[in-house]
């Protein structure tokens, strides 16, 4: 089984990302921006970072990349996707998934070990949880405020595509505390917070994002 | 100039035009020289430099380049032996970065360096360039950067300007160091009333590489393609040049250009992936990262210790700005340059792997044998020089120095006849005052602004005393770094104070489990024409050096910033000192919080009555006098000893070092982090909360490893006191008081939100506890 991380210009959390898919059992392999090619993987994760350093919008030039395009096909034909951090902001960016990232509403940096809550265990890259099983991973963004109209976060709310929501106090103004969406189907997944930093007890706070990378590697067994 | 008659168009101050005209008058004073230094330009080239010329030596002469003031005194870093405990080291002083030996092949270096000056001027892009700069240099060397720190000092955490520049310089560093993807893994947070108006930006960065992969800033090979890759040259950072340009050029030209460079991580995070592959594809033969002095620097340094000339055409040089003067070009500190010497062969892997990370790339010149650095704008010669003489043959200055006279009367003025608390509640009060204080305060406000995770191998951070970061996940092999220095102390005794931030460092490293192996220095002072401050500054270096010879272990590199003052009132002297070591085995890492109930408290090392410069006098009194606690580091060697071996061992739950705020401070800390309590019982509770004695640290130790510990502290002659047992919820002083742990996160946590503002809306600390 092969999960795919994508390195743009910028990306910095692409080697944590590797790490995180070994530890859940799966076979990283290295995606660059520039190649139209995804090398065979059967799933993709777009990492963390300041791709082309987030001069323009977050993930605005990134989407224009020349991998992007396999891996939008990908995504419209049921591969699993998942973009953290910037990834998420690259997925927006990309239309794979609704709203947008805007600056924290406090104007700075935050970086954090940050409690969340799964509210949907059903897709892709969150099966491997419970339904309303608290976890904490480290968050650490200066763009993460999750932004869409009423009208949009009402149907995500409806359809159940809120994946992860922030529990205690809203870390970076995300409208309705959220924290990760998901696509109508549910194999494309986008989270402001960072699973790939708590996947050793050594390097990060304890184990709880290995889960992300689990539920892939199940629902590609699945498969 | 605005002079009609003025010249409209520019004449080039060729070599040809200068030996023609020996009469004609340069700005060589507005740039910084000394009648004296002109002369010598003069008689080491035998005629008036061209504008260019002048332009390379005054920047190159400088304080901040050339060390004139303090080359006397840090030569004596250099008769330190070069053996660290682990082996000699792979290359120290005089590079751009020590290297030093951590065993299975691997290599490490690290360095600190100041951004003060232009982080007062302009904080958020003079705090990220100075991050920007010490990440090139450890690049240079042929390391993969790995994790950074940054030492940072202020005024008084209320005052006016601190609003301004503490925001800007913490969201510099961060803006700069995360875009890099390189975790922060601590540092300091200091105020002080002499750094209002004096900010210290000091900053550190760690590099990992394996032992064949070293590379040395080296022009060698005659034919040699000299090229420069990254960002374009602009004119950020000409500073002073402009005077020669507005004398040279007529009133059109460029002018005015700013004094502090403006940062882009973004290209600095492909300078670094760019710069790896180059060097893993074996196309460099030598390099040199573009600084201070910008190509002046780089072209001189890297002719000079190599072949000894290099030819340059200058006009090759990609600009950001068409109009610059070849004089502002080469003192143009524009950031993100790097400048190699690669050989004709390898060229097009070269620019190929550039290509690949979208980074430009030049030839603009090539190494000779002539013994010249030659510098042609248009086919035209404007700089001809011998490169020694700009790079290293300097001026050295032996600036007079005195004790100052108010000297002895500071350390008569002893804290240890200060009032004393003389009830429980009192000591309580004073205990949380102290606690709260901005310098003892929690800092996760700054340090919640720094990405500590990237790259997942961040074993330690803050809170904990020292840094950590895994090398090796196979083996688990990793290095442990921390910074220091208490520059109270040091005002009271610079030598004592330099050698007790080297021993809080050392122990830092200690208590990590570290082996300490190798300083780096950031030394800030005052105005070195001042001769109290050189002879802090005189004290300061040799208390560092005969403390590293006493520890055994080599300083490798660092860093002088002079001119710390405003008006007569030079900053605190502050030799700030890093320690990097080597940890064995990450996965035996010991946190500094409590960790469960019912452990035995252990106090490690002797407390003396020590108050003078403590954080007791100087919060509860407003007082700074008397002399810095001993100093013993043959008994701050035994402590680190003893805490490695009883790490290793597997004997410690919890480690953590004593130093500012004494006991009291570790105590509610240890408490704080994970909400397990103490009660402890002391002879003396007020003294021995609030001595600063060195060579201490409290830990703990589980009932059926008590015995064990104790028998390897007695063999490693370390005195332990056993002053009460982990548990309950609060920090109780037998027979004098009880503070809930709460109580204590609240007021420790609350100080710098309290001025700065809440980052996160009612969200009180649920970031410093991390694991």
């Amino acid at each position: 089984m092969k999960i795919g991380v994508v390195t743009f210009p910028g990306s910095l959390d692409d080697v944590d990302a590797q790490r995180a898919v070994r530890l859940a059992g799966a076979e990283p392999v290295a995606l660059w921006h520039g190649d139209h090619d995804l090398k065979g993987v059967d799933a993709v994760i777009l990492p963390g970072g300041f791709s082309y350093g987030d001069y323009l919008r977050c993930g605005a030039i990134a989407r224009f990349a020349p991998v992007m395009t396999e891996v939008v096909e990908g995504a419209n034909k049921g591969m699993p996707v998942l973009g953290i951090c910037n990834g998420f902001q690259i997925l927006c960016e990309s239309h794979l998934l609704p709203g947008a990232l805007i600056r924290n509403d406090h104007r700075t940096f935050v970086c954090r070990d940050q409690e969340l809550v799964v509210e949907n265990a059903g897709t892709a890259w969150t099966r491997a949880y419970e339904q309303g099983q608290q976890i904490t991973v480290p968050l650490k963004n200066g763009e993460g405020g999750f932004v869409a109209d009423a009208e949009t976060l009402d149907r995500l709310e409806g359809e159940g595509r809120v994946v992860v929501r922030y529990v205690g106090a809203n870390p970076n103004g995300s409208l309705r505390d959220i924290a990760g969406v998901t696509n109508e189907r549910g194999n494309v997944v986008g989270l402001m917070p960072h699973p790939e930093h708590a996947v050793e007890d050594l390097c990060g706070p304890g184990t709880d994002g290995l889960g992300f990378f689990a539920s892939a590697v199940q629902a590609l067994a699945a498969v | 100039m605005t002079d009609a008659a003025a010249p409209t168009t520019r004449q080039l101050d060729t070599v040809e035009v200068a030996t023609g005209t020996p009469e004609r008058e340069l700005p060589w004073s507005e740039l910084g020289l000394k009648a004296d230094e002109y002369d010598r330009i003069r008689e080491i080239l035998g005629r008036r430099p061209t504008g260019a010329e002048l332009a390379m030596y005054s920047v190159m002469w400088s304080e901040h380049c050339s060390y004139k003031s303090s080359k006397v005194h840090l030569k004596k870093f250099g008769e330190l032996s070069q053996e660290t405990p682990r082996g000699r080291t792979l290359a120290g002083i005089g590079e751009n970065a020590g290297v030093i030996d951590i065993g299975q092949g691997y290599a490490v270096t690290f360095k600190v360096e100041s951004h003060n000056h232009p982080s007062y001027v302009e904080p958020y892009q003079g705090a990220a360039t100075g991050v920007g700069g010490i990440v090139r240099d450890i690049l240079a060397m042929g390391a993969r950067p790995v994790a950074v720190m940054d030492p940072l000092r202020f005024g008084p955490l209320d005052a006016e300007d601190t609003a301004r520049v503490l925001p800007g310089i913490v969201a510099g560093v961060g803006g700069y160091g995360n875009c890099l993807g390189l975790p922060n893994i601590g540092g300091e947070v200091v105020f002080d009333e002499t750094y209002l108006g004096n900010p210290l930006v000091n900053a550190l960065c760690v590099g990992v590489l394996r032992h064949e992969d070293l590379h040395l800033a080296h022009a060698t090979g005659v034919g040699n393609k000299v090229v420069l890759y990254g960002a374009r040259t602009g004119g950020d950072g000409i500073g002073g040049v402009s005077v020669l340009a507005s004398e040279t050029f007529d009133a059109d030209g460029p002018a005015k250009r700013p004094s502090v460079q403006v940062g882009d991580p973004f290209m600095e995070k492909l300078l670094i992936e760019c710069t790896l592959e180059l060097f893993r594809a074996g196309v460099v033969n030598g390099i040199q990262d573009l600084g201070g002095a910008g190509l002046s620097c780089a072209t001189s340094e890297l002719a000079s210790a190599g072949d000894g000339g290099m030819h340059v055409e200058l006009d090759t040089v990609p600009l950001r700005d068409s109009s610059l003067s070849p004089e502002e070009i080469l003192m143009s500190e524009s950031q993100e340059r790097m400048m190699a010497v690669v050989e004709p062969a390898h060229l097009d892997g070269f620019m190929a792997i550039c290509e690949k990370w979208d980074v430009e790339a030049v030839v603009v010149g090539e190494v000779t044998d002539t013994g010249r650095l030659v510098i042609d704008w248009h086919g035209e010669t404007v700089v001809d020089v011998p490169p020694r003489s700009v790079a290293h043959d300097g001026p050295t200055y032996e600036r007079p120095y005195a004790r100052p006279d108010w000297q002895d009367a500071l350390q008569a003025d002893v804290a240890e006849a200060l009032a004393r608390p003389a009830t429980g509640d009192e000591l309580r009060t004073q205990l949380l005052d102290v606690l709260a204080s901005p310098n003892q305060a929690d800092k996760s406000w700054v340090t919640d602004q720094y990405d500590r995770y990237v790259q997942g191998n961040t074993v330690m951070s803050q809170p904990d005393d020292g840094g950590v970061v895994r090398i090796d996940p196979e083996t688990n092999l990793g290095v442990a770094v921390a910074t220091d220095c208490n520059g109270r102390f040091a005002k009271l005794d610079p030598y004592a104070g330099a050698q007790l931030a080297l021993a809080e460092a050392y122990r830092n490293v200690a208590v990590t489990g570290g082996e300490p192996l190798a300083v780096t220095d950031c030394l800030n002072f005052g105005s070195p024409e001042d001769p109290a401050v050189m002879w802090q500054f005189e004290q300061a270096t040799h208390g560092l050096k005969d403390g590293c010879a006493e520890l055994g272990i080599p300083v490798t590199g660092g860093n002088v910033s002079f001119y710390n003052q405003t008006g007569d009132v030079a900053i605190l002297p502050t030799p700030v000192v890093g320690v990097l070591g080597v940890v064995d085995d990450v996965r035996l890492r010991v946190r500094s919080g409590f960790a469960a109930a019912d452990e035995h408290v252990l106090l490690l090392g002797e407390t003396r009555e020590e108050l003078s410069g403590s954080a007791w006098a100087g919060v509860v009194h407003d007082h700074l006098g008397g002399m810095p606690p001993a100093i013993d580091l043959a008994a701050e060697k035994a402590l680190g000893a003893l805490l490695r071996a009883a790490i290793e061992a597997g004997l410690l739950t919890s480690a953590h070092d004593l130093s500012d705020g004494g006991l009291a401070i570790a105590l509610a800390e240890s408490v704080i982090r994970n909400g397990v309590g103490a009660h402890v019982e002391l002879d003396d509770p007020f003294v021995e909360l609030f001595s600063e004695s060195a060579s201490r640290a409290v830990v703990t130790v589980r009932e059926d490893q008590h015995e064990a510990f104790m028998t390897l502290a007695e063999q490693h002659g370390v005195v332990v006191s056993s002053i009460g047992r982990t548990g309950g919820d609060a920090l109780e002083v037998a027979g004098s008081f009880s503070v809930p742990a709460a109580e204590l996160e609240q007021r420790w946590r609350a100080t710098l939100p309290a001025v700065l503002g809440h980052t996160i809306p009612g969200a009180i600390g649920t970031t410093a506890v991390q694991g």
